[in-house]
């Protein structure tokens, strides 16, 4: 609701959002941080968090570019180099977090730090540049040619985007494996008792996770061309922050993928409408902060008239 | 019987492998690094670096007993480290001697901790009062706080402090740095508040269980909203240690502490889900990280092989803990804590 208001008002107030060439620009520059939005998603309805597939995706980030610089390759297999590294790091994680009986949230923070920690120790925290061609060259399924001349293109990050939302969905929702998520999110104890295993679900959960994170650093190595160590880390709170808005809850059980869509457009069209209104970016971070702040505050209000509203009912039913 | 004897117990176990820990370190480092690691000038060295890290863990630590977290330390600290850079700077005309700074400096600093204690309060009423989980109210105040940081300063680096608040950072009183000491008042002081004072109990309290704690006569809300107020103070405290080591002021400093605060508390054994820790184990805990720091910084290896270093610590210590655990439960091992939900 919040998102059509953004969306009309932005519509109206300026006349380059709702251009093809702006919508583009929003979906493509934020294809990443999307991406992995879906994989923080499954983790948070499983009631867990992960704060180091930022460090996994950057090690699949680095392992994939030295591959493919020196040897070459194509960019299937870039992909399923930095998914294969982001699905074993990711799955470490949720072995960990199972077997340390620690919550989720120290277990990432330390093996963010390790990871991290490890990868620039050994490449010396150097950039990379220089990626051949057949890696810059993005195929692109149609492309569209503006009035300005500028060409904008269905291109493979966004692709990915929709193909890895399309699946998260029908994984939370077609499968049993997705109904396990929820459940043990839920109440684990539970899920446990009904016979899910809970140490394999919460490694794919993780792995999932890390699956996606090597994906989508892939994604973020094409767009920007470079390899950076400090692009990705640093922004784990903010992907968070984007599936919270969504309507995920940090407990566990609750959360969907339209939702999400959802949150992660709204911090996109916000960052861009502002842009577009002219307000300098130094307000930007302001202004995501109190639609945080506000946001959290309004679902954690109406979840206790919910409670509140529950417990009459019951009260009522009782005296009946 | 249960209650406090299993806390201590815990406790005392918890301590014992710190103390191992902090052993083993001593003597690797004082074998691998012969005439270097154990002199005064490196403990000296490790004293000045310690105190900015540890004032800010206790900050995050008195949250994490309640159950919470306050991911808003690094922005407030930041925050008030700006104010506290802006008053001074306007202030004090370059030149002043010493004596005409301190007024001043006293009141930038009132000014800072001000701000500083404002941002605790926000971050208390958004949780007791909105009914918000604290990880997520602290990550909206932390956004939200760091915007407006940039926002006032542009991103721009506020320098040129007077000496007298340089010396806070700097000098030492008979030999011992000044950090340090501040430190050890505010470690002693939060100790003796959670130990020896009702409040303290409540603290512990309400980490345990909530509900029964708001039955039993206590005002939840007071004792967590005052909680928030005093995290957000000692980040105050620790960014005035932080602008006087770095002789400047900014919004994005220090960002890397900010989750390295969580592990220094969990490896000191205060307990995530809350009720459980105590300072002096947090404080153990942060003498073995700055010892890790620094012995991999004599012997030149690289500031990131360091915070590898530590998170594969807490991982060992989370290891051997849970070990521990098993054994003692028989039976029923890890049964004990795996319903408890971490947020609320």
């Amino acid at each position: 609701m919040i998102i059509v208001a953004l969306g009309t008002y932005l519509a109206f107030s300026t006349n380059e959002f709702l251009t093809v060439e702006n919508l583009f620009d929003v979906l493509l520059s934020h294809s990443f941080l999307g991406i992995m939005s879906a994989g923080m998603l499954m983790v948070l309805i499983s009631g867990g968090i992960d704060i180091s597939f930022t460090a996994i995706a950057t090690v699949a980030q680095y392992a994939m570019a030295l591959y493919v610089m020196k040897r070459g390759g194509n960019l299937i297999f870039a992909f399923f180099l930095a998914g294969a590294i982001g699905l074993f790091l990711g799955c470490l994680n949720g072995l960990l977090i199972d077997y340390l009986k620690v919550p989720a949230i120290i277990v990432t923070i330390a093996t963010l730090n390790f990871y991290y920690g490890i990868l620039i120790t050994v490449t010396k925290g150097r950039w990379m540049y220089g990626f051949p061609d057949w890696f810059c060259n993005t195929p692109t399924l149609f492309s569209i040619s503006t009035a300005s001349g500028a060409e904008y293109a269905l291109s493979l990050p966004i692709v990915l985007l929709i193909v890895i939302y399309l699946f998260t969905s029908f994984l939370l929702n077609r499968t049993t494996l997705g109904r396990k998520v929820y459940a043990m999110g839920g109440n684990p104890e539970a899920a446990a008792r009904l016979g899910v295993d809970i140490r394999r679900l919460k490694m794919l959960v993780y792995g999932y996770m890390g699956l996606v994170s090597g994906i989508a650093s892939v994604v973020q190595a094409q767009l920007v061309q470079t390899v950076a160590p400090n692009a990705i880390v640093g922004r784990e709170l903010e992907v968070v922050a984007a599936v919270v808005l969504g309507g995920a809850s940090l407990a566990g059980g609750t959360g969907s993928v339209l939702g999400t869509v959802l949150g992660v457009s709204l911090v996109a069209i916000m960052q861009n409408g502002l842009t577009l209104l002219g307000v300098s970016s130094y307000w930007h971070q302001v202004f995501l902060g109190a639609v945080i702040v506000i946001s959290v505050s309004i679902t954690a209000g109406s979840q206790r008239r919910a409670d509140r509203l529950r417990r009459v009912q019951v009260e009522v039913e009782e005296r009946a | 019987m249960s209650g406090p004897n299993v806390r201590s117990q815990r406790f005392n176990s918890d301590v014992r492998t710190l103390l191992i820990l902090l052993a083993v370190l001593l003597v690797a480092f004082a074998i691998a690094l012969p005439g270097e690691f154990l002199t005064l000038a490196n403990f000296q060295s490790m004293s000045f670096q310690l105190p900015e890290l540890g004032i800010l863990a206790i900050a995050m630590a008195i949250a994490m007993l309640t159950g919470g977290i306050n991911l808003s330390i690094i922005a407030t600290a930041n925050a008030c480290g700006i104010v506290i850079a802006t008053v001074l700077t306007r202030a004090v005309p370059s030149g002043a001697s010493v004596a005409a700074t301190i007024g001043p400096l006293i009141l930038s600093i009132a000014a800072g901790l001000s701000v500083a204690a404002a941002i605790g309060a926000a971050n208390g009423f958004i949780i007791t009062y909105l009914g918000v989980s604290p990880i997520l109210a602290t990550l909206g105040t932390m956004t939200m706080v760091e915007g407006i940081s940039i926002l006032a300063t542009r991103g721009r680096v506020i320098s040129g402090f007077p000496t007298a608040l340089l010396a806070i950072g700097n000098e030492t009183v008979f030999g011992v740095p000044a950090p340090l000491i501040i430190f050890a008042i505010a470690a002693w002081a939060i100790s003796v508040l959670l130990e020896r004072t009702p409040f303290g109990l409540s603290v512990y309290m309400i980490g345990s269980n909530q509900v029964a704690t708001e039955f039993s006569g206590v005002n939840v809300r007071r004792v967590i909203m005052r909680l928030y107020v005093l995290s957000g103070v000692l980040c105050g405290i620790a960014s005035v240690i932080m602008i006087s080591r770095f002789n400047s002021a900014k919004a994005g400093y220090a960002a890397s502490y900010q989750l390295i605060t969580v592990l220094a508390c969990v490896l000191g054994g205060i307990n995530p889900d809350g009720g459980f820790g105590r300072i002096i184990g947090l404080v153990l805990s942060l003498v073995i990280l700055q010892m890790v720091s620094s012995g991999l910084n004599l012997s030149g290896s690289s500031a990131h092989m360091t915070v590898a270093l530590w998170g594969a610590i807490i991982l060992v210590i989370s290891l051997v803990r849970q070990i521990g655990r098993s054994r003692s439960d028989g039976v029923h091992p890890g049964r004990r804590r795996k319903s408890v939900s971490r947020t609320r």
